[in-house]
């Protein structure tokens, strides 16, 4: 095997169109595991951790946040403007691993190695994230959700990779969050994972939603019937429960040792009320509205 | 495949070594250093005995490549006493027999000691969340958590 640390996205993708078996590292949590296990055994470690672009976060003109690709959970925790902004985002993020993960872990990182319970994915998801892919013909913005094609497979081209994640600027009156389930209370896969994003017009209606669901389907579901049973609603209990009917309904889930199916499909409606009333208290937090 | 030659600062020393570009910082340390404080329990992220500092942040060296340490500032328990002065975490550990066999204990020390580094003033959920990725098979945690504790308060002085 070779291991290259290149220090432009130029010569990232030289690299990666030079050999066919080549394979982006950011922090090496989910892959090294996979080569010492022997279940993957790469020709070529393009890591990029040491291309600048891709080690920084910083907000952009229109008051999104771009995190470059390289960034370790732990700073993304750090970062008291973006985890004010998106702390739903942040705090799945940040319950990958232990404190040892999280110095490498990075969000990109778990949605490309496209695991079905990856907890950064639901919280990117619903906070309406675009990752920006590198590839040989330019870059390009592909909503998050797209990137997973299958468990352990994306939909990126075989000489792309993922330059940041883009967080689209915070709208007034608005609030995510994510929860999951687990059988213990820390260092566990996620049985469930919920990622809720509302934001509230002026009369106190929802006017935007977006809910994604984790570990309930082959890969991160984009739930827009739940969403949509939330928009225009003030929230009472006839809009909550169509919300987790529809979430429900697009379970797809499978029988594991961490839980069964239909544990799986009742967790998420449980999962998802908890995750609504935190997205709003966060919501009306910050214009004092309760 | 020919070995790389890598250049790193090991607890502040200039440090060179041949590694496999394959091999993971922890066996270079182990088998090439002979720096044996760091332990491997698992080899898989979950156990913590292999935690290292690198550029200040703690990181399990069975997940980081050897060729990573290029440029990179590497901190292993071999470097956390000062000659025959140990750190007050290390002293700690040893008057609160937060020990048994001590394989966990180079990991819970360099992962105590960032934290300290951090928040010298840690509540103790903060103490356990900080260390749930630092396993032990034999003292159980409360002697662990107490020394912590103990080790907070010397360096706060
Ligand atoms: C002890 C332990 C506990 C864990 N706990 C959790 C947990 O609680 N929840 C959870 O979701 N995960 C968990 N994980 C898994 C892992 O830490 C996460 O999935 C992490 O986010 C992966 O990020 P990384 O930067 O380390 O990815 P890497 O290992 O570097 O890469 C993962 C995959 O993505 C690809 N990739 C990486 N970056 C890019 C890019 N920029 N463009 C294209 N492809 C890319 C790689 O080629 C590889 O296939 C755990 C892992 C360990 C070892
Ligand atoms: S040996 Fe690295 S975490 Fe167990
Ligand atoms: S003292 Fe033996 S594993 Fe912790």
């Amino acid at each position: 095997m070779q291991y290259s640390a290149p220090e432009t996205i130029e010569s990232a993708l030289k690299l990666l169109e030079s050999d066919d078996d080549a394979r982006v590292m950011a922090g090496g949590t989910d892959l090294i595991v996979q080569m010492t296990s022997g279940m993957r055994s790469p020709s070529h470690v393009v890591d990029i951790k040491r291309i600048p672009e891709l080690c920084g976060v910083v907000q952009t003109a229109d008051g999104g946040w771009k995190i470059g690709a390289a960034v370790p959970g732990a700073e993304l925790n750090e970062h008291v403007e973006l985890k004010r902004d998106w702390p739903g985002f942040v705090e799945a993020t940040d319950l990958i691993g232990s404190m040892q993960v999280q110095g490498r872990a990075t969000p990109v990182g778990n949605l490309c190695n496209a695991s079905p319970a990856g907890d950064a994915v639901p919280g990117m998801v619903a906070a309406g994230a675009t990752v920006t892919v590198a590839g040989s013909n330019g870059f390009r913005d592909v909503a998050a959700h797209d990137v997973p094609a299958a468990p352990g497979r994306t939909n990126l081209e075989k000489n792309e990779f993922v330059i940041a994640v883009n967080l689209p600027p915070k709208p007034p009156n608005s609030g995510d969050a994510y929860l999951r389930f687990i059988p213990r209370t820390e260092m566990d896969i996620a049985v469930v994972g919920t990622g809720v994003f509302l934001a509230f017009g002026e009369s106190g209606h929802v006017r935007e939603a977006r809910i994604a669901l984790g570990a309930i389907a082959p890969t991160v579901v984009f739930c827009t019937e739940a969403a949509d049973a939330l928009i225009g609603s003030r929230l009472e209990e006839e809009a909550i429960e169509a919300a987790v009917l529809a979430a429900r309904n697009a379970c797809n889930p499978i029988d594991d040792k961490r839980g069964t199916a239909e544990f799986r499909v009742h967790t998420v409606g449980v999962l998802i009320k908890r995750s609504i009333a935190i997205a709003t208290q966060r919501a009306k937090r910050q214009v004092g509205m309760d | 495949m020919s070995k790389m030659h890598i250049t790193t600062s090991i607890n502040g020393d200039t440090t060179e070594f041949l590694a496999e570009a394959d091999q993971t910082l922890l066996s270079a340390l182990r088998d090439n250093l002979r720096l044996t404080g760091t332990k491997e329990g698992c080899g898989s992220g979950d156990c913590g005995a292999c935690s290292v500092r690198v550029d200040g942040r703690v990181v399990c060296s069975c997940l980081m490549l050897a060729p990573e340490a290029q440029d990179r500032a590497i901190e292993t328990i071999e470097g956390m006493a000062d000659g025959d002065n140990l750190h007050p975490v290390q002293r700690r550990f040893l008057e609160e027999a937060a020990l048994q066999c001590g394989f966990c204990t180079p990991g819970f020390l360099i992962a105590a000691r960032d934290l300290l580094d951090r928040n010298p003033n840690p509540t103790e959920t903060e103490i356990r969340f900080w260390l749930a990725g630092n396993l032990c098979r034999c003292t159980g945690y409360d002697k662990i958590v107490r020394a912590v504790q103990k080790a907070a308060e010397d360096v706060r002085g």
